[in-house]
């Protein structure tokens, strides 16, 4: 399923024109993108900078600076763990240990068959049913290490 | 008669199973007969009970909790919807010592309401403090939130309304309300819950804070970590405008405010109210320098309030009981109620609502009931990430902006993070420096050089290299980015590092290098 750049373009102008006129827009827009594609498409940078009349290295810097926005598509599926204090405090690191063998990736990695993708959260707002998580969207909490391996298997690593 | 059934829609009680609950007694009730409504509620913040299920019966509101889809079947053997007995049961709800306990004034309707019901906020009295304000000058609304004492609840405790006071006679043609609701702090949790429970609250407030300053326009920033927030308070803001609470003709009044919401995008730094101007402007959430104030150059270099979502939703109640009433509680020049959220290795994790004055102890050991691990407690890290770690020896101290500051902490938002004798101090200094280099904007050295360099030193001490000059050595460092940093993010991240280290010496002392099993 490839699509070219120009459709991907219509798509991205569209976003744009739709949103221009919020004050300060930027932010909604790329959030929108990386709705529609799952990422930003680098092409999508040039297209945005023309649209709100600024640089595409502009652009790049708002969406770089940001942990959300990313440069190549995500897993299947998406699994948060969170690494604040309270989690800790509840075993949160030896939760992301587990989680990190059995897929055997690091922070920030997609497994190799694109299925899952772990990221780190610092904080979902759980902290008092620590250690929390959240998986392609839905937030779990007090996350002991079999309800881990139910979660694991839910998304078939 | 239709029994009304509670189920919260609190994403903390739907982390544990909220939302399978109430399918599975509407399913029940659907195949037995009985005429239920469920409502999806907000959560009291008692945690340790979610998900709590509440039933409406002639004696009051009764409890259930925590319950979990296995226990349905007999829940409904035991006539739950009469309030039958059950091992579950936790008598009615107002009766809980936890709750009972708290002066529940900011949250007094979380939890008891459907967050999304206008007319169930009503009948609570809510949007009374507005149509009080509604009948106020701009003046005498500012005049009201600085006696009542009410400081910022984000953390930094400046003087609501002397904020408010800046803005209403800053020159602008547009004015702007920004509520910061980018809550990152570990261990916090309030502004999510009463978004959550009472989104009508915060509303008002803001609605409160357009007619002290004569800003017309409000803004919610928060954080993408939290979509059921973003949801609840995004439809909310929506049934008030179509309510005409919002909009160009405020309850009838001719006056105007409207707003909407907006979503960061994972950056702790945003919490910082320049880095979120900064953001929400469509810019890198990079720290401005100041002056000038966001209260004269602010949001696209208008004028405007920044203020922490619990700041606003505490306006409405002093508009409606009046300043005295709120500055009652509390105790020093910390005035009014404070959400204190108790969290992390704790039996009884939660939201307690109090007058300012309880004891570190009180909150962590009569209130939270010790560690859930059933270990001794050994730290409390106060304030989030930036806020320090106390020992026991310093459990005396009041809950109070002052009096913690007097020993080298602070409260920030509020949350109280306890851990039990299994944790590793220098292990939790390092992180904080960690934390600081992960999240550091990049704009002054001292935060995103310093903490690198703070790792590193930690490093090098835990492989036993010099260990008195390394001690030295981060004693400096945070010397130069408590007093050399931009914010607060590489100012105070020397707070958990210098508290370990004072309190807990024997954390410091080397140790064998552990070789890491895999």
């Amino acid at each position: 399923m490839s699509e070219t750049t120009e459709d991907q373009n219509v798509r991205v102008e569209a976003i744009c024109d739709q949103m221009i006129t919020m004050e300060g827009p930027l932010l909604p827009i790329l959030h929108e993108v990386q709705e529609e594609f799952g990422h930003i498409p680098e092409g999508a940078l040039q297209t945005i900078a023309k649209k709100l009349n600024l640089s595409r290295a502009e652009v790049h810097g708002v969406a770089s600076f940001y942990h959300d926005f990313r440069e190549e598509k995500a897993g299947k599926h998406i699994i948060k763990i969170c690494r604040a204090e309270a989690c800790q405090a509840m075993g949160a690191d030896a939760l992301a240990d587990q989680v990190r063998r059995h897929l055997r990736v690091d922070w920030s990695q997609t497994t190799a068959d694109r299925k899952i993708t772990l990221e780190p959260v610092f904080c979902l707002g759980l902290c008092a049913c620590a250690p929390a998580a959240m998986v392609d969207g839905k937030v779990v909490g007090r996350v002991t290490s079999d309800r881990m391996n139910r979660i694991l298997d839910e998304v078939g690593a | 008669m239709t029994i009304k059934v509670y189920v919260p829609l609190d994403s903390g009680a739907v982390a544990l199973g909220a939302d399978d609950v109430a399918t599975a007694i509407a399913a029940k009730a659907a195949k037995s007969g009985a005429d239920i409504k469920i409502v999806r509620n907000g959560s009291f913040g008692m945690y340790w009970l979610e998900p709590m299920v509440e039933v409406e019966t002639p004696r009051g509101r009764v409890a259930y909790g925590p319950v979990s889809t296995d226990d349905i079947d007999t829940l409904f053997d035991a006539d739950f919807l009469t309030g039958g007995d059950h091992k579950l049961y936790l008598g009615r709800t107002s009766d809980i010592p936890f709750l009972k306990s708290q002066s529940r004034l900011t949250f007094q309707r979380c939890g008891i309401i459907d967050p999304l019901s206008l007319d169930d906020y009503r009948a609570h009295d809510g949007l009374s403090g507005l149509e009080n304000a509604l009948k106020m000058s701009a003046a005498d609304i500012v005049k009201a939130v600085t006696d009542s004492g009410l400081r910022g609840r984000g953390g930094a405790g400046f003087p609501t309304g002397i904020k408010w006071n800046t803005v209403r006679e800053a020159e602008g043609d547009q004015k702007y309300i920004v509520c910061n609701a980018d809550e990152g702090d570990s261990g916090t949790f309030a502004d999510r819950m009463i978004m959550e429970g009472e989104p009508f609250v915060l509303i008002e407030g803001m609605i409160i804070a357009g007619l002290a300053t004569g800003a017309t326009k409000g803004y919610v920033y928060t954080r993408s970590e939290y979509p059921d927030a973003i949801r609840i308070m995004t439809e909310a803001i929506k049934v008030a405008r179509s309510a005409g609470v919002l909009g160009t003709n405020i309850l009838g009044s001719g006056k105007t405010f409207d707003m909407e919401v907006r979503m960061g995008a994972g950056a702790y730094v945003c919490g910082e109210e320049t880095s979120l101007l900064n953001s929400m402007e469509g810019k890198r959430g990079v720290v401005r320098a100041k002056p000038p104030l966001p209260a004269l150059k602010g949001f696209l270099g208008r004028p405007t309030v920044v203020n922490n979502v619990i700041s606003l939703c505490s306006v409405p109640v002093i508009l409606e009981k009046g300043p005295e009433y709120y500055r009652d509680f509390g105790m020093g020049r910390s005035r009014g109620t404070i959400p204190i959220q108790i969290a992390g290795n704790v039996k009884h994790g939660g939201l307690y609502e109090i007058g300012f004055g309880m004891t570190l102890g009180e909150i962590v050991e009569q209130i939270g009931g010790g560690t859930a691990s059933g270990r001794p407690i050994k730290a409390v890290q106060v304030g989030g990430p930036l806020g320090a770690y106390f020992p026991r020896e310093l459990f005396d101290t009041p809950f109070d902006y002052e009096e913690f500051a007097k020993r080298d902490g602070l409260i920030g938002h509020a949350g109280v993070v306890v851990f039990d004798d299994t944790v590793d101090m220098m292990k939790q200094a390092r992180f904080a420096m960690e934390f600081c280099a992960i999240e550091s904007c990049g704009k002054c050295t001292p935060c995103r050089i310093g903490s690198i360099r703070g790792t590193e030193v930690v490093d090098k001490l835990e492989r036993g290299e010099d260990p008195e000059l390394q001690i030295d050595l981060l004693r400096d460092l945070c010397e130069t980015m408590k007093f050399g940093s931009l914010c607060a993010l590489g100012g105070f991240t020397p707070y958990p590092v210098m508290s370990a280290i004072t309190h807990f010496p024997d954390d410091f002392k080397p140790r064998a290098l552990d070789i890491a099993a895999e």
